[in-house]
């Protein structure tokens, strides 16, 4: 038996998905940019997945923009915003993804200042308002975290940033689709999403950027994305991803919310485990469990060689020998940390398959724990 | 990342486990790294006769571990001081990613610890 339990990672592209894509590549493949009737036929293309991406988060389709890849749409709006300011602070989190903490971290090279917020134990953000400054010019925050799936209150951290006219930004990449994401109602100024998370292509997400608000570029070319993101649209890519984002239904969400609940009840009967994140406040195909006495990645190449693809928190896979950020922001200790695993489900994740899961997890976990030197 | 020689060994260990009334024992390692490894020891004339290993690690610690044990037994003290970093990375075939030869080190290092353990005792 095969089990992806990465989804967090990326996902299985979707047939419907496919399908929409596949005239974009060689029956519909003029530039959109071009003005005969094959650029048109493209830019028809483009405009109308905009226009499905702007109505899927309440933004009008003048307020999206396409680029390649998350942490692109992550660079572009925070540089871009930095860029344009010139000079300030920023305030963002302890637990953002790399593309948002790599970038903060760059600027700061550049002589910006950065706040990085602390978090609780569930991950959710502390003192914000404490820290926000007469000089900050940006908040970033992430909508739900890639590791723990803890969801923030973005909609309080928007309306703040409203009121104090800073920009705010959101790295909404895991929430697409599973979460409501309405702009407005939680007063998004930048918003980043990404295509291969929900079913979609690689190499393709979105920026959304509320009208009025201005970003300097970061890459130099032509005038395609509104004149603030040249290169030649990936139109194929565009269309898969708006196809994409119209997939999941409730149905589906409340599936997989069951079947995330069944994961955890069923992990956490194993003696010395513990849920990371928060229970109620949680991505719908979220699991995050640490293994007290056993090291993540031994975990993770026992699942694999089960069938079973999971992701750890552990150093071992990196370069640092640290363990993940988030879950030792969290305040985990590090032999805790290195012993967390994140199963991420989707819409294909089936309960035999769960059932698998939770047996073969009990099975290992047991197999390490006996050569375990810590477990006295 | 890793060759088929350390999954193959990772998978299915041949000395994991503990010697009871072992000999010598020793320890080594760094919670914070999330590597720790204890060797056990079994001692006859001067010569390993026997070497089991219980590691917390990721799984080039636990092929490291393994081949530690393999290349100790049958070895005198004096010889088994002398095993290195290299012949561990050679018995796992070689191909061991460089951020990974720290776990071959630290097996050194607990074999060396347990010898000194062995010999306070003897």
């Amino acid at each position: 038996m095969r089990v992806y339990l990465d989804n967090a990672a990326t996902t299985k592209v979707d047939d419907e998905v496919i399908k929409a894509m596949n005239p974009y590549f060689n029956k519909i493949y003029g530039n959109a940019s071009s003005l005969h009737s094959f650029g048109n036929e493209a830019k028809n293309a483009l405009e109308n997945s905009r226009r499905i991406i702007a109505e899927k988060i309440n933004a009008d389709t003048s307020e999206i923009i396409f680029v390649a890849s998350g942490t692109e749409a992550d660079n572009l709006a925070i540089l871009g915003t930095a860029f344009l300011k010139e000079k300030g602070h920023i305030l963002t989190t302890k637990i953002e993804h790399p593309a948002v903490l790599e970038t903060c971290k760059e600027l700061e090279k550049r002589g910006f200042q950065v706040t990085y917020l602390d978090v609780d134990k569930e991950g959710f953000i502390k003192n914000f308002e404490d820290n926000l400054r007469k000089d900050t010019i940006l908040v970033s925050v992430m909508h739900a975290n890639n590791e723990i799936g803890t969801i923030q209150n973005i909609e309080r951290i928007g309306k703040i940033c409203r009121e104090k006219n800073i920009v705010f930004h959101s790295d909404c990449v895991q929430s697409f689709t599973k979460e409501s994401i309405d702009v407005k109602k939680m007063n998004l100024d930048l918003a980043s999403f990404s295509s291969h998370k929900i079913h979609g292509p690689k190499g393709v997400a979105a920026l959304y950027i509320r009208k009025g608000i201005k970003l300097k570029r970061i890459i130099y070319g032509g005038h395609h994305e509104l004149n603030i993101r040249p290169g030649t649209e990936n139109i194929p890519g565009i269309v898969g991803f708006a196809k994409a984002s119209q997939l999941l239904n409730k149905n589906e969400i409340e599936r997989t919310t069951k079947l995330r609940n069944k994961l955890i009840d069923g992990l956490l009967k194993i003696p010395d485990t513990k849920l990371n994140g928060s229970r109620e406040r949680r991505l719908c195909n979220n699991v995050n469990v640490s293994f007290k006495y056993v090291e993540g990645e031994s975990l993770l190449l026992y699942l694999d060689e089960k069938g079973i693809a999971v992701s750890t928190g552990s150093a071992c896979s990196s370069q640092t020998l640290e363990p993940s950020h988030v879950l030792l922001a969290i305040g985990l200790p590090h032999e805790i940390a290195h012993g967390t695993i994140r199963f991420s489900l989707s819409k294909y994740t089936t309960e035999k398959e769960i059932d698998y899961t939770i047996k073969s997890v009990k099975e290992v976990v047991e197999k390490l724990r006996k050569i375990s030197p810590i477990r006295r | 990342m890793y060759s088929e020689s350390i999954i193959k060994r990772f998978r299915n260990p041949k000395f994991a486990g503990e010697i009871k009334n072992a000999d010598g024992v020793g320890e080594e390692g760094n919670i914070r790294c999330g590597d720790i490894m204890k060797v056990y020891i079994k001692v006859k004339n001067n010569k390993i006769t026997d070497a089991k290993f219980k590691t917390f690690g990721c799984a080039a610690a636990i092929a490291a571990s393994d081949a530690l044990c393999e290349l100790s037994i049958g070895k005198t003290i004096e010889e088994a001081l002398k095993i290195t970093k290299s012949d561990i990375i050679n018995l796992l075939g070689g191909d061991v990613p460089p951020i990974k030869h720290h776990c071959s080190i630290l097996g050194v290092e607990t074999l060396h610890k347990a010898i000194e353990n062995y010999k306070t005792k003897s």
